[in-house]
């Protein structure tokens, strides 16, 4: 299966190439950071966590979003979503990869890992959400190994693989829940300590996970010559315009709640996200930028016509993407912690050591993605 | 015996399930069977600020804390590392200083952990590396700590500090009787429970030149801090949120 990865063009060698390199100069930050510490990063004792627990959340959601393919192809039998649920899986498969990545960069001691499997801790948020994770991330495996191979044998796939992905539904729900109680349960932070956390988590997710599915089918379009179809991406692009609403609805209710109940720490830590407090901007440029982001896509796609124009639909996927990518990959996480229980307000910026082993997991991602797929529509195209 | 690279993978995963799996069960039992603690006392800490002489240049108790648990001077002020500390009693009570006299509400506290009867930060640790002891100090296990600081984001106290570098190179003169700690750990006041094994009350408490600082079993009544929370008014930190802080402060 996985030979079919190791022929492609001079493109492909290309872009296999680039992402080893940065996967590379990602490995020698890592190194840097293992060697000093975590103080290489922006964080401090005040913003304890920071990009990389950012974006191991957003990641999850990435993930989760698979069930949105899922969803139509197996429980409502849309047939124009016969070619993308593997595409969906997959994206799960690399998502979830992603964001274990990132936690294991954002532990000090990560050689102790197994910890967690030997002192294992039912009342920890955290203990469930590994459960959730690597649960997931097997049922997928699963799930897009047996449909595949199955196809390459030119066979329909096996009986039983039906309610392992009828499973695989309820579980994506689950892990962004569960990944939303890991911030909606302290006490310690206001911003985060809201039961909206998780509709909101899961609603941002189904609007920035087939956000980027959009985009990858029009990358493959172009570069594999593999075509789900337009009324395909016509019902994907609903159910980006469809989730980013709620998504943005969800924001809404919570500055509302925040806002007008007047209770201080509730109302700093909106302050400290939209309003600069103090002429301390800290995160609130970044929030108005994607912010910004949200409303320019959510005009486009909340006119049809405009969504069904090619250029225009791929621009909105593009700004949902980064926008939820900005708020939930950072902003969010940072925001938590931001006055901290004594009122202060301290500056977190990524370091370069940060972006860089960032974009090391982002390139793992990449590369990851770019083998399935490459597998998965070779093996496609040579069914049929 | 040979296996295919599928087997093997299949046969790891199915064995640390497993392993996982039974170490769960029996975590789970030893939790379940834990009993009530009675007869044990509680520690804890009354926090007589206006007789501390900060005025005059003391820093005794924070002095003591950092030479008996080997804590590190970190220059940054973002990766300090803090068991005993001061702060302003306006940013410690924000609600409690509108109209208040300035000479109060610009006065500095002792802050520390607050060993909470019902600790937010034991209950997110994944590893059991910090957990409440019967006789109500929350400790840590800095062999079992990973590193999370999921317990920094659930202290609403600000009480925990990480250890964002090797600690080991920035303590000016180490204490051999205590351990010190390495890079990627979380650490905090323990209320020097390695003193209290011995009969002896923590050093801040002893070093304290104006006795601001009253420890003792709050499951005694005739305790010297019980005796001065019946007669005086007491604050506790935030403690609407359900934490029981074991540190109160006098006024």
């Amino acid at each position: 299966m996985i030979e079919k990865a190791l022929t492609g063009g001079k493109r492909y060698w290309f872009w296999i190439s680039l992402l080893l390199a940065c996967i590379v100069a990602g490995a020698a930050m890592y190194m840097r950071q293992l060697s000093y510490g975590l103080g290489v990063t922006g964080m401090s004792r005040q913003v304890s966590w920071g990009l990389y627990i950012g974006q191991f959340t957003f990641f999850v959601g990435v993930a989760a979003s698979a069930v949105m393919v899922v969803i139509p192809c197996y429980l409502h039998d849309t047939k124009q979503f016969a070619k993308i649920a593997i595409l969906g899986e997959l994206l799960a498969v690399a998502s979830i990869i992603v964001c274990m990545l990132f936690i294991m960069v954002d532990l000090g001691q990560p050689a102790r890992v197994l910890n967690v499997l030997l002192y294992p801790a039912p009342h920890s948020v955290m203990f469930w959400d590994m459960v959730s994770l690597s649960g997931y991330l097997l049922l997928n495996a699963v799930v897009a190994y047996n449909t595949l191979s199955a196809e390459q044998k030119g066979l329909h796939a096996p009986q039983w693989l039906k309610p392992v992905i009828y499973l695989s539904i309820p579980w994506a729900v689950s892990i962004h829940t569960v990944t939303a109680f890991l911030y909606s349960g302290l006490s310690a932070r206001p911003l985060w300590m809201s039961a909206v956390m998780a509709p909101r988590f899961l609603a941002s997710a189904f609007a920035a996970g087939p956000a980027l599915l959009i985009l990858l089918i029009i990358v493959l379009q172009k570069s594999a010559r593999y075509d789900p179809g337009e009324a395909a991406i016509g019902k994907l692009a609903t159910i980006v315009t469809y989730a980013a609403s709620i998504s943005t609805f969800l924001v809404l209710v919570e500055l509302f709640t925040g806002l007008y109940s007047g209770i201080p720490h509730d109302r700093e830590g909106l302050a400290y996200q939209y309003a600069a407090p103090h002429g301390f901007w800290g995160m609130t440029l970044w929030m108005w930028i994607s912010s910004v982001l949200m409303i320019a896509a959510l005009a486009v796609l909340l006119v049809p016509r405009l969504r069904q124009s090619r250029v225009a639909l791929a621009a909105a996927c593009v700004a949902v993407f980064v926008s939820l990518w900005m708020e939930k990959g950072l902003a969010l996480i940072v925001g938590g912690f931001e006055p901290s229980p004594l009122g202060t307000l301290t500056a977190y910026r990524p370091t370069c050591t940060e972006w860089g082993i960032a974009l090391g997991i982002w390139a793992i991602g990449a590369l990851m993605l770019t083998v399935f797929y490459k597998v998965a529509i070779a093996i496609r195209t040579a069914a049929r | 015996m040979k296996l295919t690279r599928k087997e093997f993978l299949i046969t790891s995963a199915a064995t640390l399930a497993g392993i996982s799996g039974t170490k769960l069960v029996t975590s789970v039992k030893a939790a379940a069977a834990s009993t009530g603690e009675d007869g044990k006392p509680r520690w804890a800490m009354a926090v007589d600020f206006q007789k501390c002489q900060w005025d005059q240049g003391c820093n005794q108790c924070i002095a003591a804390c950092k030479h008996a648990h080997n804590i590190p001077d970190v220059p940054e002020k973002a990766h300090e590392v803090k068991w005993i500390w001061k702060e302003l009693y306006k940013s410690v009570f924000p609600q409690q200083s509108e109209w208040v006299d300035p000479a109060l509400t610009s006065h500095p506290l002792m802050l520390l952990c607050n060993h909470c009867s019902n600790p937010p930060c034991t209950r997110v640790c994944p590893t059991g590396a910090t957990w409440k002891r019967g006789d109500g100090i929350v400790m840590m296990d800095w062999h079992r700590c990973i590193g999370c600081r999921y317990c920094m984001a659930a202290c609403p106290y600000e009480s925990r500090s990480f250890d964002f570098g090797d600690p080991r190179g920035e303590i000016a003169n180490i204490n051999p009787d205590f351990p010190t700690r390495t890079k990627g750990v979380v650490e905090k006041c323990n209320f020097c429970e390695e003193r209290l094994g011995r009969g002896q009350c923590p050093a801040c408490v002893e070093e304290c030149r104006g006795h601001a600082l009253i420890f003792g079993d709050l499951n005694d009544p005739a305790s010297e801090i019980r005796t001065v929370l019946r007669s005086r008014y007491a604050m506790q930190r935030s403690p609407e949120l359900g934490t029981g802080p074991s540190v109160f402060y006098l006024l």
